[in-house]
């Protein structure tokens, strides 16, 4: 389908799916089993200004918006959903600093990231996960610094990244007022980190804990006011989930590629498995699923990127549509593979783990629900 | 430093048929591609830019015009410019006249330190352009060079890869490099230099621009003529030797023998 993207998204494209083909496709399955973090990849990344996609140009970046980070994301994901996450999380970790970070903020942080040092988000703690108004991490104020204590879990690029979005309690009477957002360098005093998750999917992106010890943070450092922490991190979502989406139609696309390819080599009963009817549907219905996911990411991009101001249900929707289609796509690729899909020697198996994560980070598929139907709600009382 | 590099656009595909007919190459329906030695080269090329911190890189071609496309895809890699030399005149072009040609383009081009050239193109094959050019030009030429130890403007010490091992070679410049993919690990383009390359200026240049002998270039500057040009037919099926071990040796030291005593 043609999706009249600009000369620069086409390039992007491209430039994306070649480095996916040459570059990321050959070792997914290495990175996958080995669960380690893909640091060659992110050099050929930022080299060819790939980290920077989403950064305005006055900070060094490629001044693109959200759709050009999900049409990067989107090709690159078909490469492999894990190794990808380097440069998507990056983009998590980073648009703090865009939407809310000062001039001197920006200038310190974004030329750094476009040209290849990579930013994580930190919000989810053992006990506060889809109720992220839990967080227990506390920012004390002492003078010119604040002193963060807590851990956070499951962070995306957690160890690797140098630059951090960190969510804490400023104020802990005021509730969901009370939490503020701060960014955070690897090399402060106080930051350290714990356990390496061992994953069901995505294992070429590294997930670990974040662990602050009286970890002292210039109040530079602070990201819009105290109180703002919560809006930071909900426009950060609004932003970032066409992300997570993108990535689910990259999985979806890669595994429909595979199946069809499967199809007609695959011959049983003295024909090939394509020639199946009960095959054919089944490869149909991959298609347009993954055509109408791209189809509502790429919506959702662009009216993101336009500035309109209710972004958050159109984010939802794409994200819950993608993700679930992801899940669907590769689960029907695996069927397509047959026994073949269950092993590893096929790369089926491993697209249906890397979809899962889709339909849980960023806001689950419930949660996601939930902010589309307030949005619903609230719409319609206004009329 | 200014460094030229030689790229030639071949058909994207490893068995490039030949018609039967005509005795040419089949290219209809087949994508072009920058022959992929000469990335090594353009990586090599850029590397030493890189690493003087100034200078230029001009990637060279002699084709039709849509080689066009060639010279833009060197200039998203990294190279400065493009120079297209493109005639009808050149047409027909066998190796030396393609050596004389690129060589007359090559001296519109002042202070030049490198000329390099991949080891061969996939296509063609024969590796004579690279030491073609530097006949015509009268500058020393170094084949196969698989390292560059040290460079500075006015000499180059490089490493040569033989069967055996690889010669040092310290070498006067300019001279012509041809390279073997052991020589680095080309890059892919970067989005900044594909945004550069869409709107650069290809320089296209002429036979009469060039000042070449009419005698010189094209079909009738070509002194190869091409009698013959087939596939060779296909390696005919192996023999199996079964049996016993002690058995199946003997047979074998025998038939060795038999082939290299004859
Ligand atoms: C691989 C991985 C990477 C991650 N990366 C990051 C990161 O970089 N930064 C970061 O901050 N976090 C990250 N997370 C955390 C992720 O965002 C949370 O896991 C997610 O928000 C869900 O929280 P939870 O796991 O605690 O699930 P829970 O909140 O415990 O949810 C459990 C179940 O209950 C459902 N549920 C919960 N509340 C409701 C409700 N109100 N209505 C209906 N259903 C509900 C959920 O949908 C889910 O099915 C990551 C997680 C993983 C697994
Ligand atoms: C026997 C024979 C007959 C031929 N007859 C004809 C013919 O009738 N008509 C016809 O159109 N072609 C003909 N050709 C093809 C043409 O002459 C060669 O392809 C061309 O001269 C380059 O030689 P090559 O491909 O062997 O390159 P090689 O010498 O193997 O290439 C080595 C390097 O030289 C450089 N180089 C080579 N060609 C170019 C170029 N065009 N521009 C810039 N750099 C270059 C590159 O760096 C390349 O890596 C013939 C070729 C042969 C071998």
């Amino acid at each position: 389908m043609d999706y009249l993207l600009t000369e620069e998204q086409k390039m992007i494209k491209d430039l994306c799916r070649q480095i996916a083909e040459e570059k990321i496709k050959p070792v997914a399955a290495e990175y996958d089993e080995k669960n380690e973090f893909p640091w060659d990849i992110v050099k050929v990344m930022a080299e060819s200004d790939i980290m920077g996609i989403y950064i305005p140009e006055e900070y060094g970046g490629m001044g693109g918006g959200v759709m050009d980070l999900a049409i990067a994301t989107e090709e690159l994901s078909w490469g492999c959903g894990g190794i990808s996450l380097a440069f998507a999380a990056s983009g998590l970790g980073t648009f703090p600093i865009i939407l809310f970070g000062n001039e001197e903020q920006k200038k310190k942080y974004l030329p750094r990231i476009a040209s290849g040092t990579i930013a994580a988000f930190a919000l989810t703690e053992a006990e506060a996960g889809s109720d992220a108004g839990g967080i227990k991490t506390t920012a004390v104020k002492d003078g010119d610094h604040y002193i963060l204590n807590g851990t956070k879990q499951w962070i995306t690029n957690g160890g690797e990244a140098e630059v951090y979005s960190v969510v804490a309690m400023t104020d802990r009477k005021k509730g969901a007022r009370g939490a503020s957002a701060f960014i955070v360098e690897k090399d402060m005093p106080g930051v350290s980190f714990g356990k390496k998750e061992d994953k069901l999917g995505i294992r070429g992106s590294a997930t670990r804990e974040v662990i602050f010890t009286d970890c002292r943070v210039p109040k530079e450092n602070l990201l819009g006011r105290e109180g703002l922490g919560f809006i930071v991190a909900m426009k950060t979502f609004d932003h970032s989930r066409p992300g997570v989406a993108a990535q689910a139609v990259g999985i979806a696309q890669r595994a429909l590629d595979e199946a069809v390819k499967y199809a007609h080599e695959r011959r049983q009963f003295g024909t090939t498995i394509s020639s199946f009817q009960g095959v054919q549907f089944m490869l149909a219905d991959m298609a347009i699923q993954t055509e109408a996911a791209r189809a509502i990411v790429y919506s959702a991009a662009r009216m993101i990127d336009s500035g309109a101001k209710d972004i958050a249900k159109v984010s939802a929707m794409c994200k819950t549509f993608a993700s679930d289609t992801a899940m669907k796509v590769t689960t029907d690729a695996v069927q397509v593979f047959g026994g073949y899909g269950y092993m590893k020697e096929y790369p089926a198996e491993k697209l249906m783990r890397d979809a899962k994560i889709t339909q849980i980070y960023e806001g689950t598929n419930q949660i996601q629900r939930g902010v589309i139907a307030s949005a619903l709600i609230k719409e319609s009382l206004a009329k | 430093m200014k460094i030229i590099v030689l790229i030639k656009q071949v058909p994207d595909s490893t068995d490039v048929k030949i018609d039967p007919v005509t005795n040419t190459l089949k290219r209809e329906g087949v994508a072009s591609i920058i022959n992929p030695f000469d990335m090594y080269a353009i990586e090599e090329a850029i590397r030493i830019r890189e690493r003087f911190g100034e200078g230029e890189v001009v990637a060279l071609t002699m084709g039709p015009p849509q080689a066009e496309e060639a010279l833009r895809e060197a200039i998203s890699m990294g190279c400065d410019r493009g120079i297209l030399v493109s005639d009808r005149k050149f047409a027909g072009s066998d190796t030396w006249a393609t050596s004389y040609t690129l060589s007359q383009a090559i001296r519109k081009i002042d202070d030049f330190s490198v000329v390099f050239c991949g080891k061969q193109a996939s296509d063609g094959d024969t590796a004579q352009v690279g030491p073609g050019v530097s006949m015509h030009l009268d500058i020393p030429q170094v084949t196969y060079v698989k390292k560059i130890d040290k460079i500075d403007k006015g000499s180059a010490t490089v490493e040569r890869m033989t069967e055996e091992g690889f010669d040092i070679i310290e070498t006067p410049l300019p001279a012509v490099f041809t390279v073997v993919k052991e020589i680095n690990e080309p890059r892919l383009p970067s989005l900044k230099g594909k945004m550069r390359a869409k709107k650069a200026e290809i320089r296209k240049m002429s036979a009469d621009e060039l000042s070449c002998e009419e005698d010189k270039i094209g079909l009738d500057g070509s002194p190869t003529r091409v009698s013959k040009v087939f596939s060779p037919p296909p390696r005919g099926g192996g023999r199996v030797l079964e049996g016993e071990p002690e058995e199946v040796s003997r047979e074998l030291t025998g038939l060795l023998k038999d082939i290299v005593i004859g």
